[in-house]
């Protein structure tokens, strides 16, 4: 078996003395593991970081093994993003957000050019946390747990949107809530149109989207608690507001 | 393996169970320890029972000592109001070889780490900020590795630290001897950033 692709590295782990096991999400390949030989190496150790590009080489004898990878840098982020707390964590949720929600060896060729162009973003577009916010979206519904959010649950209506139903994750207008309007969640502009960078309202998608990924995706994937990664960029968020 | 050599055997795989020595490096530095048992091998046998016996952490900085307080800690002349922190005890050994600082050190033990699971509280984060609210202390360095975990690790620990204390870290570049042609592009925008008149 052997392949070549491109693909964002989203951890690294070492491996015996020299070699390190590292998880790719790659563009064809989805998201795929494979051994790099002297990946802790002084070479490799530096290229080998969550958020750069790589191009990738698998090669294992049968498809089952978890393989051997060469890789070569294609654009690293480290240095850019590592600076700022912001940009750091917002990297940090973004690699152990995926290392988290998607399985193993299944392309996700939306999701992966969401990430890059998320990726190449981050620090770069003022716009960046609305485009982190979408990109969280976006997972949610390559997951299986999208969002309806262009009619109304209840009335069908495509006006006055400002609630999310917690359980099916749809819209509902606030002629539609009626007496239940205090157990919806709040669908601001940052979700509904995304068309405000304002941080707030992208710290308030973002609770509404980590609803979602808290009571939907974590179930289903045995509970396990959402990173820590992620809480950690939104409070870093929360601190900017 | 027949009896007269089970010992042997034994040692050469507990040897090869060290970093850097396979089963055949294990075996050469076995064969030369008993080639030079009086001079070598019996000193080493006495080394690492004292070792075994007395290394411990310093419960103050966390690095490796023969008794409760480090050399380090027990020293006063490096209470100088300056606390480095480093990841792990090899970190603060490299410091010292440098010579450079003359301050105290703080052993975290490791970096934040969502791959493994490593939070805040599974560091030595706590005790850093007792040290700092009773050591007198004006500056904490960061000396972390220039890894994305260990960035997030120093952002974490800036954040926690408030008041009066300047909180540094290294300076990220070219190495002394590097050549810019071998030098990872992060390096490079790192050093580029870091650029100062010459």
């Amino acid at each position: 078996m052997r392949w070549e692709d491109q693909g964002v590295l989203l951890s690294v782990r070492r491996h015996g003395e020299g070699s390190a096991i590292i998880d790719v999400l790659t563009a064809e390949h989805g998201r795929h593991a494979g051994v790099v030989r002297g990946g802790a190496s002084r070479k490799l150790a530096p290229i080998l970081q969550p958020g750069a590009q790589l191009a990738m080489s698998w090669t294992a004898r049968l498809e089952s093994h978890i393989g051997t990878a060469s890789v070569e840098p294609l654009k690293s982020r480290a240095a850019d993003l590592m600076q700022d707390r912001m940009t750091l964590s917002a990297l940090n949720s973004v690699c152990a957000l995926l290392a988290f929600a998607l399985p193993e060896r299944e392309p996700q060729e939306e999701v992966y050019a969401a990430t890059i162009s998320l990726l190449d973003m981050i620090g770069a577009n003022p716009a960046w946390a609305l485009a982190y916010l979408k990109w969280e979206v976006l997972l949610l519904e390559a997951t299986g747990f999208g969002l309806d959010l262009t009619r109304c649950a209840v009335t069908g209506s495509t006006d006055d949107l400002i609630y999310v139903s917690p359980k099916t994750g749809r819209a509902v207008s606030g002629a539609g809530a009626g007496d239940w309007a205090d157990r919806l969640l709040p669908l601001g502009p940052a979700l509904r149109d995304g068309n405000t960078a304002d941080p707030g309202e992208i710290l308030a998608g973002l609770r509404v989207t980590g609803h979602f990924l808290e009571t939907h995706l974590a179930p289903s994937l045995g509970n396990r608690p959402l990173p820590d990664a992620r809480i950690r960029f939104l409070s870093a968020l929360e601190r900017r507001v | 393996m027949s009896d007269d050599t089970r010992d042997i055997e034994a040692l050469i795989d507990l040897m090869a169970r060290l970093p850097g020595l396979g089963p055949r490096s294990a075996r050469r530095a076995v064969l030369h320890l008993i080639k030079k048992r009086g001079p070598l091998m019996v000193p080493l046998v006495d080394a690492l029972r004292n070792v075994a016996e007395n290394a411990r952490p310093c419960l103050n900085c966390g690095n490796i000592g023969t008794s409760d307080l480090c050399a380090i800690c027990a020293d006063e002349t490096r209470a100088n109001g300056e606390i480095c922190v480093v990841e792990e005890v090899s970190d603060l050994w490299a410091m010292e070889r440098a010579g450079i600082f003359k301050g105290r050190y703080h052993v975290l033990g490791g970096t934040l780490s969502a791959l493994d699971a490593i939070g805040p509280e599974d560091l030595h984060i706590p005790k850093l900020l007792d040290r700092v609210a009773t050591e007198n202390v004006r500056e904490v360095i960061l000396a972390l590795n220039a890894t994305i975990d260990g960035q997030t690790t120093a952002h974490y620990i800036a954040d926690q630290l408030s008041g009066d204390i300047a909180v540094t870290s290294l300076a990220q570049g070219v190495p002394i001897g590097g050549e810019l042609d071998y030098l990872d592009d992060g390096t490079i925008t790192a050093a580029m950033r870091a650029r100062k008149s010459f």
